[in-house]
């Protein structure tokens, strides 16, 4: 009886998938039979999905290069180092800063963080231009790439640090007295009882934070002064699928509509692959699970 | 150095510490070297703490190699880098709850605001109240209103399905192929762009109830497809780390799988169960674009899920801010969106609050 | 799990305890208008241009027909269109008139006479500008189709200094925002351009901004507006309603002189404007001559319709819709939009001949 509604239960999400799946599939075909020349750009379905393509992994990109390190160590402080009556206070701040509206953290970040980072990118623009990532000349909005990417940060932080901190509290205390009681310093401990145990969860939090850095529309739509896909991180340009949506869906008609639809798919689809590629590093290692 | 740190090690057990003061010193000596440091190129006060920690980390793990050994200063290294990530990872997080709290403050003071809708307010009301300098009309009662039921009732869906759904794959499948299938679907979900789910919702009511129907119902679906893989992920992640030896001893006192799941394993992973509920609410609440195309937009307050067009808090931010009532007044309009942002931060705060509650009634006594 | 949807249950209860839909005091509001009795629920979809006017409508309308209801969601134009067509809504606002095939289209739903256009909203597009001291500047059209291109970079340019002798312009980037979402402001903008400006304007009319173009963009109305009154040098296009305060604005050189913007500038400009022809006698959609040089008319301007169906499949419907239309090109209604949204009221010889297209509308199965 419970093994059958549990079995139900994930019947039922394999026929939600498969309605939507089928739903986007079906609305985004149009997109590939028609003429190239009248999808937006004039060159075709792939011109015109490339560039935003890898602007949502560079924009996602640099949200989990920051966002990993500081949401693995936010929670390494409030599971291990914060005395105890902190931690749980900081732990429920940080759930609380999930559930934050991105139209908030786009607000934050387009009127607050964009004209702050002004004067760092003119600096970086001078100083390190010979780098092509920080060509200059710089934006003079601070609305640029990077902005977009520290805000989406700022916003799969929590997720990352809420999700690891979990997994670290429920580390084998008694692998952790074991290790301290041989004489390991704390880091020592950290290093050889919690964090082996806890690879799995921590890439599952990332990937979790990276679905949302992936889709997220409005946080994107509102800080980036987008534009067409350029190297710099610190001039306006570039574009992510999810902003385009959201940017484009409401006045979209007819065509652009199912490109914009067939844009979603490929989001979707590279979605599933990043996802694939963490399950695999999980189940090597697998050895540390519970539940085997 | 060499022969001092051979000379260490021969002696192990009463080999060199650092006395206790140390830390204070170090700390006190870089906060001057800073203000130094920072006279020379000219002073501001943010690079001054920088730079301070930046010297007290430095001088800290250095003294400790010098005296203490490599292992006591990778220790102290780490230590230095979780606290400092710690630190910077405040500073943004500070940063956007102040902002939304002082500009949320004025409007949610307001009288009315939470006990009123938007019924009946327009630019003209408006420009009128900026004209007069008259305390600002309309309210986001019907929002919260909309915002409450929509998520409970997402809920009342996403955390079945979800949770049964985790049990399934780590209790029951075995590693089978289905729950290969089911893992593999819920990653493919978690990358389901939110207007998608939205536009899904909206079509698959559309086709059953016929063209049109926007209710507060097939907004909570479409937040459903949302939520469930972030709840099925939480959940299967948690269930996996409970030991093994506690389903064994259970199994060994004769207790059948279904109630040593009820009140063994879920009891145990309860806390962060209800971690990742909270966080699987958190992601949907503040979504705008799926509920605008499910839910409408409305101004009056509807109480009845299944039948008319309703508000949410965050689509009334969304188009608080980006189309005022009054577009050349635009100020009362984004008062109301800042209070209603921290209105909605409250809302998620005592969820939270009530999910740990709960967890903290189930858990069963654990070593913290 | 239970127990948390319980708390939860009483929670929701708990809140939904008080609340009110009386936000205004009756009176306040300035309706005189008596009703006409209508009852029902009126539901739309469309641009969120209109929505503070349809604020003002809906408010005005509900308050004098106390029976009746109208529901309106901000999708933007293109999900009403798309609303109406697949006979999920009954009326869409939409910034731009339907096309043939989608008049086509709608007799799906709409009878065999399809869908009409009505003008209900006028609204100028103000050409603003951050430059400290400067508060207006005359340009032509070529000249501001040079800035939005980047072919002129500063503000003490030849071009600008040589019709505005008389302004402090300062050595300071010119630094163009445009919108970074598809918005109808745009295409009415980028067709003011490309028909006023045609020799420097080589790009079609396009609700997307080209993308080829340099410059700074942001989203929606009132995030252009922001943007640049937060960037020193920095020039926009945007809803004259929302162009306030520290903003300077440009007077558009129309005929041989400069036309600063204006509700009846706009309106002027409007009716200079010719009926699409080839369609049914009722379809108002407007075809506006960018080019005009009929004095004091401002040829940037936005018109948004209201597209209803020539014909609903029940009486009470038609009635409604003919009811709510009405009222919103009666006097009153144009009034309270140009209050609450500042928009420019319909020209009463434009107003007379959408008051009968609205009259025109038909009940009865086909």
């Amino acid at each position: 009886m419970f093994s059958g509604a549990a079995l139900g239960a994930g019947a039922l999400i394999v026929a939600v998938l498969f309605a939507v799946a089928l739903f986007l599939v079906v609305q985004a075909l149009p997109t590939f039979s028609a003429n190239p020349a009248d999808i937006t750009g004039g060159r075709g379905f792939f011109d015109y999905i490339f560039p935003i393509v890898v602007g949502t992994l560079i924009a996602a990109t640099i949200a989990l290069l920051i966002a990993t390190p500081i949401g693995v160590a936010v929670a390494l402080f409030t599971s291990h180092y914060a005395p105890r009556r902190l931690a749980r206070g900081l732990g429920y701040v940080v759930d609380l800063l999930a559930a934050i509206p991105s139209v908030v953290y786009g607000a934050w970040g387009a009127s607050y963080l964009a004209s702050q980072l002004k004067v760092p990118y003119a600096w970086l623009a001078e100083n390190f231009g010979w780098i092509p990532l920080f060509a200059g000349p710089a934006s003079g909005t601070g609305k640029t790439i990077l902005t977009a990417g520290i805000v989406l940060a700022v916003m799969v932080l929590p997720i990352i640090a809420s999700l690891t901190r979990e997994i670290f509290l429920q580390a084998p205390m008694l692998h952790q007295e074991a290790a301290l009681a041989l004489g390991a310093t704390r880091w020592e401990m950290i290093r050889m009882a919690v964090l082996p145990f806890a690879r799995g969860g921590i890439i599952s939090a990332v990937m979790l934070g990276l679905g949302r850095a992936l889709g997220e529309t409005m946080a994107v739509a509102l800080v980036l002064s987008s534009g067409p896909l350029i190297a710099s991180l610190i001039r306006s340009g570039n574009q992510t699928i999810a902003a385009e949506i959201a940017l484009d869906f409401p006045e979209a008609f007819g065509l652009r509509m199912h490109e914009l639809i067939a844009a979603g798919l490929v989001l979707f689809l590279i979605t599933l692959v990043v996802n694939m590629v963490a399950r695999w590093i999980i189940n090597r290692h697998k050895e540390f699970s519970g539940a085997n | 150095m060499a022969t001092l740190m051979t000379e260490r090690k021969r002696s192990a057990l009463t080999r060199g510490r650092l006395p206790k003061y140390t830390p204070y010193v170090i700390a006190a000596s870089s906060v001057v070297v800073a203000a130094a440091l920072m006279a020379l190129i000219g002073f501001h006060v943010f690079g001054w703490a920088v730079l301070s920690a930046v010297l007290f980390a430095t001088a800290n793990v250095v003294s400790s190699a010098l005296v203490e050994g490599r292992r006591k200063a990778t220790d102290k290294l780490a230590t230095s880098l979780v606290v400092g990530a710690f630190l910077v990872a405040l500073l943004p997080l500070v940063s956007v709850i102040w902002t939304v709290w002082v500009n949320g403050v004025p409007g949610l003071l307001t009288p009315g605001f939470l006990s009123t809708s938007m019924n009946g307010v327009t630019g003209a009301v408006d420009n009128a109240s900026v004209k007069d300098g008259t305390p600002v009309l309309g309210g986001v009662y019907h929002a919260l209103v909309g915002s409450i039921l929509i998520t409970l009732w997402a809920t009342l869906i996403s955390v079945p399905v979800g949770l049964l759904t985790a049990i399934y794959l780590v209790e029951y499948s075995a590693g089978n192929r289905f729950s290969k299938v089911i893992t593999f679907l819920v990653d493919v979900m978690t990358g389901i762009p939110s207007i998608v789910a939205g536009l899904f919702a909206a079509a698959f009511f559309a086709m059953i109830l016929g063209p049109g129907t926007k209710t507060g119902f097939v907004a909570a679906v479409a937040l459903s497809v949302l939520m469930i893989p972030v709840v099925v992920r939480s959940s299967e992640e948690m269930l996996k780390i409970v030991p093994n030896e506690l389903r064994e001893a259970a199994y060994a006192l004769g207790v059948r799988k279904w109630r040593t799941i009820l009140k063994v394993v879920i009891p145990t992973a309860i806390s962060g169960i209800a971690s990742g509920v909270t966080l699987a609410i958190a992601r949907v609440i503040g979504e705008t674009a799926p509920l605008l195309v499910t839910a409408g937009f409305a101004t009056t307050i509807n109480m009845n899920v299944f039948a008319g067009w309703m508000s949410s808090l965050p689509t009334f931010i969304y188009t608080q801010i980006m189309t005022p009532t009054s577009p050349s007044n635009a100020d009362p309009s984004t008062q109301r969106a800042w209070a209603a942002a921290l209105l909605l931060i409250i809302l998620v705060m005592l969820l939270n609050l009530g999910a740990r509650l709960v967890a903290r009634l189930f858990a069963p006594k654990t070593g913290r | 799990m239970g127990r948390m949807a319980a708390v939860l249950t009483v929670g929701a209860l708990a809140v939904t305890a008080c609340g009110t839909d009386n936000v205004v005091s009756p009176g306040s509001g300035g309706t005189t208008t008596s009703g006409t009795g209508a009852t029902g629920i009126l539901t739309g979809t469309g641009a969120s241009s209109i929505s503070a006017a349809m604020d003002a409508w809906k408010a005005g309308f509900e308050s004098a027909n106390p029976g009746a209801k109208i529901q309106y969601s901000p999708e933007g134009s293109g999900a009403g269109r798309k609303g109406l067509i697949a006979g999920a809504v009954q009326f869409a606002g939409s910034d731009a008139f339907l096309k043939d095939a989608e008049l086509t289209a709608a007799q799906a739903k709409c009878g065999p006479a399809g869908a009409i256009n009505i003008p209900w909203y006028i609204s100028p597009i103000a050409v603003a500008f951050n430059v400290e001291g400067v508060k207006d500047l005359k340009l032509d059209a070529g000249t501001v189709a040079k800035i939005f291109r980047g072919d002129i970079k500063n503000w003490n340019d030849p071009a600008i200094k040589a019709a505005n002798p008389d302004a402090a312009l300062p050595d300071l980037a010119i630094t163009p925002v445009h919108r970074s979402d598809n918005s109808g402001t745009t295409e009415n903008f980028t067709d003011y351009l490309a028909a006023a400006a045609t020799s420097v304007w080589t790009d079609e009319k396009s609700g997307d901004w080209p993308a080829s173009l340099p410059g700074e963009n942001a989203k929606g109305t009132s995030g252009v507006v922001k943007t640049v009154t937060e960037t020193a040098g920095a020039i926009t296009y945007a809803d004259d309603s929302a162009v306030t305060g520290s903003l300077g604005k440009v007077e558009l050189k129309v005929g041989d002189s400069y036309v600063p913007v204006t509700a009846e500038a706009a309106a002027k400009a409007v009716d200079a404007a010719t009926v699409v022809a080839g369609r049914s006698a009722n379809d108002l959609s407007l075809k506006l001559d960018r080019t005009t040089t009929v004095a004091g008319a401002y040829p940037a301007v936005l018109v948004s319709y209201g597209v209803f169906c020539a014909s609903y499949p029940d009486a009470a419907t038609a009635s409604l819709v003919k009811s709510f239309g009405a009222f919103v090109l009666s006097d009153e209604g144009q009034k309270q939009a140009a209050e609450a949204a500042k928009s420019a009221p319909l020209s009463t010889e434009l107003a007379g001949k959408a008051k009968a297209a609205i009259d025109s509308i038909s009940s009865g199965s086909k």
